[in-house]
């Protein structure tokens, strides 16, 4: 008779803290000696069991459905598809005789991700810094508020803006860069500037750093204090306490933020089908006029998509679908392996 | 031995040289002059360029000299600091433009016309119309994926907290976490290829939101089951201790508990999928005019209609788009914020 | 090499909370000097003054004099990087640092300070190992993670990389209360060696390790919850267990409260 007793007050104290459930164990409580009689109380225990762990089927189910209908959709375009698809660089589905591959798309796709990561990944590890060891605390909560809150903003928003912003105002630094430096592959020009691979770039990184910033931040705030301490009690400066504690700890943390920072650029559609002008073309100058991504084409070439088209959009979408799982299951594979080392 | 440090404590070993306030502000000074010498004598024009050379100049002279007076780890330290506080601007600086572009132009074309008008047989270049048609088609189609998702997520969440043990859960959380990944663009492919080509429906507002759901799915189930997570054992033992049944247990004194938790998840997942865009594009397809029905017919929406506008090569068109983003980035930093006030108000943790 | 500290009218602050009220003290060099006192009295808190690494925690500050050999460590020119190389810490639980080898873990700090020279790193970390009396257990895996040794082992690996800078003084926040009464043992026959070289000062919760380790005994106390902690009497180890002055230090060594 002592153990409901010292239960019952360890749930009035711990329900202090929440609204709620106050004051239902003695209702409860009444209603269970009908259910003690046996049957009903285990049914509905049974029915909800099945019904939550139906649910979480039904979910395997949808991720299963997501890739047999994409494969099933595609396939008729596939085979009608007079080129080989993973190498032809033109998108023409609906014309005859069909021709269409992904290989230009991909390129663009992958591009277009590592140039944000680029630019992405030492600006968001920075931000986590600062948010986590280097800001006062009076401005390490409103900088935290301010980064999610980019994360929050629409992708259209950060499309309409790199389209009638930041496509002009990126032109003057193209021409500097083709100019002094245009014998390098990358910063070489037709001449022409604006919505180019790399102002598309750009406006990825922005929409990312947030992401990798968050995830990174939340790692190094978890840094032990043990391992700070030790940094500074050898005598290290703040810069060699952050790379002795703090960088060694996060690593893993940081590198599977940047694999879901690719992932996330990757798939996106609207801010990239506003900026680039598409064409297709497999080219390393990122400063004119031109790429592609496989998710702005779909965007793109929606609406004027005949049969084959739809078909040959959903094939270039299960590519996509592949990239994703790939980058995901690296990034978890790596968050696991980081925990495993302990670091 | 105390007398002989007393007198050379002078060069004692714990002082080093350090750069004073003021030397780091005549720094800055210089800095920016050289910069306003440049921009005179070069071609070199605009704010955003100026302060950008005034700082790379600041930070390596503060560097080289630092390195000088300071020695090599105190000029490294200064060094990093500064870059982190430069990280820090460069991840701010893109917010404060895009909202501020977005109030400014969006402002100059929102007024009450303008939110109870539809763009039904309006050119782009007419000077008026509205959204009045995409606010309902955006409302109604993450009321119904909310509807959708929000239920199914919390039974997945109570099921992978409350009932997995072995293997089928290890396998469900892995995929909630591949679904995390899913781009938008491939949910909308998705039902595009099972609703409108494999069951032969036509485009809808309900197709839009069947993709929203899918998007909203993962991480409804994500912070329901950390909220779960977080709620202590002692109260589900108090309750079995009490011989209630588990699963009254779950509803009537888990879910309770982290009430307001999941209320914060669950809101942050509709201010995510209210601006996605692609997924709509394929589903919802987007309409000038006004369809009250959800279940038939293509419809506007939000995130569409900026899109829209903003691929038409007009002014008046490209400030209605300003103007559809002004609102919609209104509707998501009002459901951010008041999931924030809500976690802060209840005490968890978001 | 080894310095002496003297505390004047030291108080410490953690924002508003008043944490330890008028501290003054001295401590000789090349002794051991243990602070005992019920938890919470702020005894680890004017250890970590010693080195400014209290500053670690935002909101923390100190006022009065703590001075090294007559040196105010708090005066503005003085650079706390440089006064946590001149006093070194051992921590209550062994932290060496996981991602680096037990041969980098000793000389990261001499790393930090720029010293590239193999030989000569090879040199300190025997030395090190040796004055941490761990270089016999250790010599033919020096390239092995920190983690991969015991605790006590660890312990002394820490203390091993404190000694490698050459500290003046050495301070040891509970060095053993994480572990078992073998490592407890090495470490403390440890501190009787080291203490040739090194001014000591040690905070522990075991009286009989005070007692056994120590030259000189502090004890801290606070006269309520929420008031700050204070230094009560500090004297020689011998008459703080056998004739303390205070009635509450005789109270707390037979056991009495705390």
């Amino acid at each position: 008779m002592d153990e409901p007793e010292s239960a019952k007050i360890s749930m009035t104290r711990s329900s202090e803290a929440v609204p709620s459930p106050a004051g239902q164990p003695p209702k409860t409580n009444g209603a269970q000696s009908k259910d003690m009689r046996g049957r009903p109380r285990r049914r509905a225990d049974a029915i909800f069991r099945m019904l939550v762990q139906g649910s979480g089927v039904v979910l395997l189910v949808i991720m299963a459905a997501i890739a047999v209908f994409l494969i099933l959709q595609a396939i008729p375009a596939l085979k009608a598809d007079t080129t080989n698809f993973l190498t032809t660089l033109n998108w023409a589905p609906d014309s005859t005789p069909s021709s269409f591959g992904i290989a230009a798309l991909a390129f663009g796709s992958l591009l277009t991700s590592l140039l944000a990561l680029v630019m992405s990944v030492p600006v968001a590890v920075g931000v986590a810094l600062a948010i986590s060891h280097y800001a006062p605390r009076w401005l390490a909560g409103p900088l935290a508020y301010v980064v999610d809150l980019l994360a929050a903003v629409p992708s259209v928003v950060f499309g309409l803006w790199g389209l009638i912003y930041l496509v002009p105002s990126i032109i003057g630094p193209s021409k500097f860069l083709s100019t002094y430096f245009g014998f390098i592959p990358l910063f070489e020009t037709n001449g022409t500037y604006g919505k180019s691979v790399f102002a598309a770039s750009v406006v990825l990184a922005v929409m990312i750093i947030p992401i990798i910033a968050a995830i990174s931040r939340e790692i190094f705030v978890q840094t032990p204090r043990d391992h700070i301490e030790a940094a500074w009690a050898i005598g290290a400066t703040k810069w060699e306490m952050v790379r002795t504690a703090i960088l060694p700890y996060g690593r893993s943390g940081v590198v599977s933020a940047t694999v879901l920072g690719f992932g996330r650029a990757i798939g996106e559609t609207i801010a990239v089908a506003l900026v680039l002008s598409a064409n297709y073309e497999i080219s390393l100058h990122i400063l004119q006029p031109g790429g592609n991504t496989i998710a702005a084409n779909i965007a793109n070439r929606y609406g004027e998509a005949g049969g084959i088209g739809r078909g040959a959009l959903i094939a270039s979408g299960l590519v996509l679908f592949v990239i994703t799982l790939i980058v995901n299951f690296g990034a978890r594979a790596i968050v696991r392996r980081g925990e495993r080392e302990g670091a | 031995m105390a007398q002989a440090v007393e007198v050379k404590a002078g060069n004692s070993r714990l002082i080093r040289a350090q750069l004073s306030r003021r030397f780091l502000a005549a720094i800055a000074a210089g800095a920016i002059a050289v910069t306003f010498a440049l921009f005179i004598a070069t071609p070199l024009h605009g704010l955003v360029g100026f302060v950008l050379v005034a700082a790379v100049l600041y930070v390596v002279a503060q560097t080289v000299i630092s390195n000088v007076v300071e020695g090599r780890r105190a000029a490294m330290n200064r060094l990093v600091t500064s870059v982190v506080v430069v990280c820090a601007c460069a991840a701010v600086l893109p917010l404060v433009a895009v909202l501020g572009f977005t109030v400014i132009k969006g402002s100059a074309v929102l007024d009450l016309s303008f939110l109870t008008h539809t763009m039904r047989g309006v050119a782009e270049q007419d000077p008026y119309g509205g959204i009045y048609h995409a606010i309902i088609g955006t409302l109604e189609q993450v009321g119904l994926a909310t509807l959708l998702a929000v239920p199914f997520g919390l039974l997945v969440a109570i099921y992978l907290v409350e009932y997995s043990t072995g293997r089928l859960g290890r396998i469900v959380s892995f995929f909630v976490d591949v679904m995390t990944g899913l781009p938008s663009i491939v949910a909308g492919l998705f039902i595009f290829a099972l609703w409108i080509l494999a069951l032969g429906q036509s485009f809808s507002g309900f197709a839009g939101s069947l993709a929203l759901a899918i998007l909203m799915l993962p991480t409804v189930v994500r912070s329901a089951e950390e909220m779960l997570k977080i709620v202590p054992d002692s109260l589900r033992e108090g309750s079995y201790a009490l011989g209630i049944p588990k699963w009254v247990t779950v509803v009537r004194i888990v879910l309770p508990t982290a009430l307001a938790g999941i209320v914060t998840g669950v809101m942050l997942a509709i201010a995510r999928v209210t601006g996605e865009t692609a997924p709509l594009l394929l589903t919802v397809f987007g309409n000038p005019a006004l369809n009250f029905n959800p279940f038939s017919g293509a419809q506007a929406s939000l995130p569409l209609f900026v899109f829209g506008e903003a691929g038409l090569p007009n002014e008046t068109a490209i400030n209605r788009a300003w103007a559809a983003a002004l609102v919609l980035i209104l509707i998501v930093l009002v459901l951010n914020i008041m999931a924030r006030v809500i976690a802060r108000f209840a005490g968890v943790r978001s | 090499m080894a310095k002496s500290i003297q505390m004047k009218n030291v108080d410490i602050y953690y924002g508003k909370f008043h944490a330890v009220q008028d501290v003054n003290l001295s401590v000789p060099p090349r002794a051991v000097t243990a602070f005992i006192g019920p938890s919470g009295c702020g005894k680890s808190t004017v250890l970590r003054t010693m080195n400014r690494m209290h500053e670690v925690i935002p909101g923390a500050r100190v006022e009065g004099r703590v001075e090294l050999d007559g040196e105010d460590i708090y005066r503005p020119a003085v650079d706390p990087v440089e006064v946590r190389r001149a006093v070194g810490m051992v921590f209550q639980r062994p932290n060496p640092f996981p991602t680096m080898s037990i041969r980098d873990n000793v000389v990261a700090g001499l790393k930090l300070q720029g010293v590239r020279n193999k030989s000569h790193l090879e040199e300190v970390t025997e030395r090190s190992l040796r004055g941490a009396n761990l270089w016999n257990e250790v010599k033919d895996r020096l390239g092995r993670p920190g983690g991969s040794l015991s605790g006590g082992q660890q312990q002394r690996l820490c203390i091993a990389r404190a000694i490698a800078v050459q500290p003046e003084i050495l301070l040891m926040d509970e060095p053993c209360s994480a572990l078992d009464p073998i490592s407890t043992l090495a470490i403390e026959e440890l501190m009787g060696e080291l203490k040739k070289d090194y001014t000591i000062v040690i905070v522990t919760h075991n009286m009989q390790q005070a007692a056994r380790v120590s030259d000189q005994t502090g004890f801290f106390n606070l006269k309520a919850a929420g008031q700050p902690g204070r230094l009560i009497e500090l004297d020689n180890t011998e008459k703080i267990f056998s004739n303390p002055t205070e009635k509450a230090t005789e109270d707390y060594i037979s056991g009495r409260f705390g």
